[in-house]
């Protein structure tokens, strides 16, 4: 065979350029692996056969170099389960043997070998169910590659990804807290008023930009808020909580609702910063007891409209029409409202998660829907109104994907009309 | 779930362990269909099961596996049906005809092993480390898992041009569950179960098997009253698959035998 070689090899043969010199170097090579056997005894991955119950039949030079065991021991000796470790025969069972059972092969498995030492040698293994003719399983051939590199880097790809899962739950538990700290504990209790709130943040990642709070001005009044800041996470947190402190002290100075939204403008002004906007879209009202009901006056900028849900079924939209949004202008115009609550009647504040909501068909809720649904509430209490519009969203959206706030205020009076004196 | 063979027939319920789905009876199901219902279901989390109404807690324990059997049987209003269940399954099916046995006619358990982590002078062949071991090696096997494969598996049951991907998915399954249903499947200890079974029981052990061996087998047959125990020539852990006549011979000569409940 080798003249054949020296033949092809011959410098002097002529017409030789360098590709057909490559050639040549190909067709030496191929004549110095002559030998299938050879190729199968030392190939550079483990090869072994076995009976369909794993008795192994055959195997090669390089698995047993690997596992350090002769020929003997294995062949008509061992299975192939025997040379896995107790939990690779479990993942053996369960899996790789179904696997070749009905669809004749098992590709990528990672097992661990034992060696005859006991060391282990991490593998990936592949096996394909030779057939006869008719169809019959006649064995398993099995290669077996060495994976110690592979199974370190998955390890490493492992625990980065536990790791990435971890920050994850802490930066959702960073967020919820930074989230209740924006909203009030829990909401105060007013003589002869009931209230509800529901907040939904869309992510629990981010911070909301939704916010509302309900405080006493003193004497018999109570200030309330509702809004909602541009942007999420950070940012919208700095600014929400500004928002909610500046909106507060604002009122202790003057409760007019005009004047307190002035002073929120001039705030977020003072704080704007370039590439960071600093505005939001608020309602401020003022609650105080007038007879058997209680007035409201609130003022708007640029916030969707309250509604009031009379007892009698008729819904009173608040408009505050003009109202700009808090913070945008040096100058803005900020329009008021008021309004009467009698026994039954529930004001309704909200953001725009709630009115944005979507039906199946994609169309929106819009201000005129909600008004619709709220019509249909009229008699209920501040936390069934609540509830009402929160089932609505979920029902419409499943997880709704914006932030949503809704504060009912609601003189329970009497509920039923005709209970009244 | 699956349903076939006759409708008035006597109900049989086959239930597949872990690692794959209720493809694992394809074998043994025809030689079923001509007197008997025949019902295959895959449990969650495997084949083609809702992933989505998987919930850690309820699957915490094989209690929650037990009580979707119920559910599978109440809702197909099944009565004195023989319930197949393979390894884990068989198990599974000793806990939900002790909570409910007036849907069962019988037990069949395949492989069975009431605990796999040996203790004291009981034998499960196992312990502990080896069980961690191959959660550990579980998580390696899943790396190539896809979420994308899960629309495919769980979404198209009825688009036959799927079946090659359905194929291609038997035995993958989202690693999260594997892995939990995995840990509650080996860590469990379900012998103080086995004695309370009131039903006629099937045992069927393999000669050789490195899961379940006879001594395991021996076990349940022992503490289970009146059961019956073969040992199959079949080796390995699911001679359903590797021997599926030799087994599907035991079951039917048990199911021929099993009187009609009044």
């Amino acid at each position: 065979m080798m003249c054949g070689a020296d033949t092809q090899l011959d410098p002097d043969e002529p017409g030789d350029g360098e590709e057909s010199a490559v050639g040549s170097a190909v067709v030496f090579s191929s004549l110095l692996e002559d030998s299938a056997e050879d190729l199968y005894d030392t190939a550079p991955c483990g090869y072994l056969s076995t009976l369909m119950d794993g008795e192994i039949a055959k195997v090669n030079g390089t698995l047993l170099g690997w596992l350090g065991y002769r020929r003997e021991e294995l062949v008509g000796a061992r299975r192939f389960t025997d040379l896995l470790t107790a939990a690779g025969r479990l993942y053996h069972e369960t899996h790789y043997a179904p696997l070749l059972r009905m669809h004749g092969e098992a590709r990528e498995l990672a097992l661990d070998l034992v060696a005859a030492d006991g060391r282990r040698l991490p593998a990936l293994v592949t096996a394909v169910v030779k057939s006869s003719e008719d169809g019959q399983p006649l064995l398993v051939r099995v290669t077996v590659f060495d994976a110690r590199e592979r199974r370190s880097y998955e390890r490493e790809l492992l625990e980065s990804k536990r790791k990435a899962e971890r920050e994850r739950e802490r930066l959702q538990r960073l967020t919820s807290t930074l989230q209740r700290t924006l909203l009030p504990d829990a909401l105060p209790d007013i003589d002869g008023v009931e209230v509800a709130a529901h907040y939904h943040a869309a992510s629990s990642d981010q911070v909301g930009g939704d916010f509302y709070d309900l405080f006493p001005l003193g004497g018999d009044q109570w200030g309330f808020f509702l809004g909602d800041v541009c942007g999420k996470g950070p940012e919208a947190a700095v600014l929400t909580s500004l928002t909610r402190y500046a909106l507060r002290a604002a009122a202790v100075h003057d409760a007019d609702p005009s004047s307190v939204l002035t002073t929120l403008n001039t705030v977020l002004r003072q704080q704007r910063r370039p590439g960071a906007p600093r505005f939001c879209t608020v309602v401020f009202g003022v609650l105080e007891p007038d007879g058997d009901g209680f007035t409201v006056v609130l003022a708007g900028g640029g916030h969707p409209p309250a509604l009031v849900i009379r007892a009698t079924g008729e819904v009173d939209v608040l408009e505050t029409p003009g109202g700009q949004l808090v913070g945008a202008l040096p100058h803005p115009r900020f329009t008021g409202n008021s309004t009467r609550l009698d026994p039954g009647d529930v004001l309704v504040l909200y953001t725009d998660g709630l009115t944005e909501a979507r039906r199946a068909d994609g169309t929106m809720l819009e201000e005129e829907g909600l008004a619709e649904i709220a019509a249909g509430l009229a008699g209920q209490r501040a936390e069934a109104v609540v509830k009402s519009l929160v089932d609505v969203l979920t029902e419409w959206s499943g997880e709704p994907s914006d932030d949503t706030a809704v504060l009912a205020i609601g003189h329970p009076g009497a509920i039923h009309p005709e209970a009244r004196c | 779930m699956t349903e076939s063979g006759r409708v008035d027939g006597r109900p049989v319920v086959f239930s597949h362990g872990f690692g794959c789905d209720q493809n694992m009876w394809r074998s043994v199901v025809p030689a079923f269909e001509p007197d008997h219902r025949v019902v295959l279901f895959d449990h969650v989390g495997a084949g083609r099961s809702d992933l989505s109404a998987w919930r850690p807690a309820r699957y915490s324990s094989l209690a929650g596996y037990a009580a979707d059997v119920l559910d599978v049987l109440d809702e197909l209003d099944l009565r004195d049906a023989v319930f197949v269940g393979h390894s884990v399954s068989a198990m599974i099916g000793v806990l939900a005809a002790n909570r409910d046995p007036s849907r069962f006619g019988g037990l069949v358990m395949v492989g069975p092993s009431p605990r796999y982590v040996d203790d004291g002078d009981y034998r499960g062949g196992f312990t502990a480390a080896d069980i961690d071991e191959m959660l550990d090696s579980l998580d390696s096997n899943y790396l190539g898992w896809s979420a994308a494969m899960a629309p495919a598996i769980v979404g198209n049951p009825d688009r036959p041009e799927l079946g090659q991907e359905l194929t291609d998915s038997f035995c993958r399954t989202d690693p999260e569950i594997a892995r939990h249903f995995a840990r509650v499947t080996f860590l469990s200890d379900n012998r103080d179960d086995l004695p309370l079974v009131t039903l006629p029981t099937l045992v069927l052990q393999c000669r050789e098997d490195v899961i379940a061996d006879r001594p395991v087998g021996e076990f349940v047959h022992r503490s289970i009253p009146g059961s019956e125990l073969v040992v199959l020539n079949a080796t390995g852990h699911c001679p359903h698959l590797s021997a599926p006549e030799e087994t599907t011979a035991a079951i039917l000569d048990f199911t021929a035998r099993l009187g009609v409940r009044q």
